[in-house]
């Protein structure tokens, strides 16, 4: 599909608007000088354990385990991943085993 | 965050304005030292992030078909820091109830809905779990 300039403006500026916007409104809605009511309060610290699981699960969405390499390169990598971490509990440094494993699996193994 | 970024004035505008999922991640996890400034701290977290995300967007875009050596699999570096600091938070957290609703209800929702189409029903789900079962998720997000 190919778009206009004027598309391509409206397109832009309708990303920047959501982006924008969804940052800042719980900002404005619960402004500082307001205490932040205790439903707000109670999610602002339960949701974000949550979230993080849902990001985990995010960056293995694609992992198909009933066709392909099964997973197993995703899942060797990330036994990996936690192991190297564990151990040293150094980010870089497990997130280095980590993708480097993932990618000898993947590119050379399976 | 609402908490955390409150009364940071025109930097807390910065920070809401460049918050990314990395971003948000490190700074709900990190464990900031006594004698550093927190708003500085997330500050850096933010713009560092930010400029990477927009450099390496630039040079993606000019430079992206240079790139000869096999980079399949580099992906995993998001994954491996995704997992990473999930599991940093939950060796720091007291109760992993909520943690454990998030992979759960994702999971499931990933399994129903398919990769593409996982994420607001997953959000919604969490949220109404968390607000009808609130005296059980009550202490989660403590750290020890």
């Amino acid at each position: 599909m190919t778009m206009t300039v004027g598309q391509h403006i409206v397109t832009i500026a309708m990303v920047v608007a959501g982006t924008v916007i969804t940052r800042f409104l719980p900002f404005i809605l619960f402004p500082a000088d307001k205490p932040t009511p205790k439903y707000i309060q109670f999610l602002g610290k339960a949701l974000p354990p949550a979230s993080l699981g849902l990001l985990v699960v995010y960056s293995l969405k694609d992992v198909n385990i009933f066709a392909g390499s099964h997973g197993i390169p995703e899942l060797i990598a990330v036994i990996t991943v936690l192991a190297v971490h564990l151990w040293r509990r150094q980010m870089l440094l497990s997130i280095l085993v980590g993708t480097v494993t993932y990618m000898v699996l993947v590119q050379l193994v399976f | 965050m609402l908490e955390k970024y409150r009364g940071k004035g025109i930097r807390g505008a910065f920070l809401i304005f460049g918050m990314s999922d990395e971003t948000f991640s490190i700074n709900c996890a990190a464990n900031i030292p006594e004698d550093v400034d927190k708003g500085w701290f997330m500050f850096f977290v933010t713009i560092l992030n930010y400029s990477y995300w927009v450099s390496g967007s630039i040079l993606g875009g000019l430079f992206g078909e240079l790139i000869e050596f096999n980079t399949r699999g580099l992906e995993f570096a998001m994954t491996s820091m995704f997992i990473l600091i999930f599991l940093e938070k939950r060796l720091k957290e007291k109760r992993h109830n909520s943690s454990l609703l998030g992979l759960g209800v994702s999971l499931l929702c990933l399994v129903i809905f398919g990769s593409s189409n996982f994420i607001i029903p997953s959000m919604i789900l969490i949220l109404l779990i968390l607000t009808f079962k609130r005296e059980f998720f009550m202490k989660a997000g403590e750290t020890k």
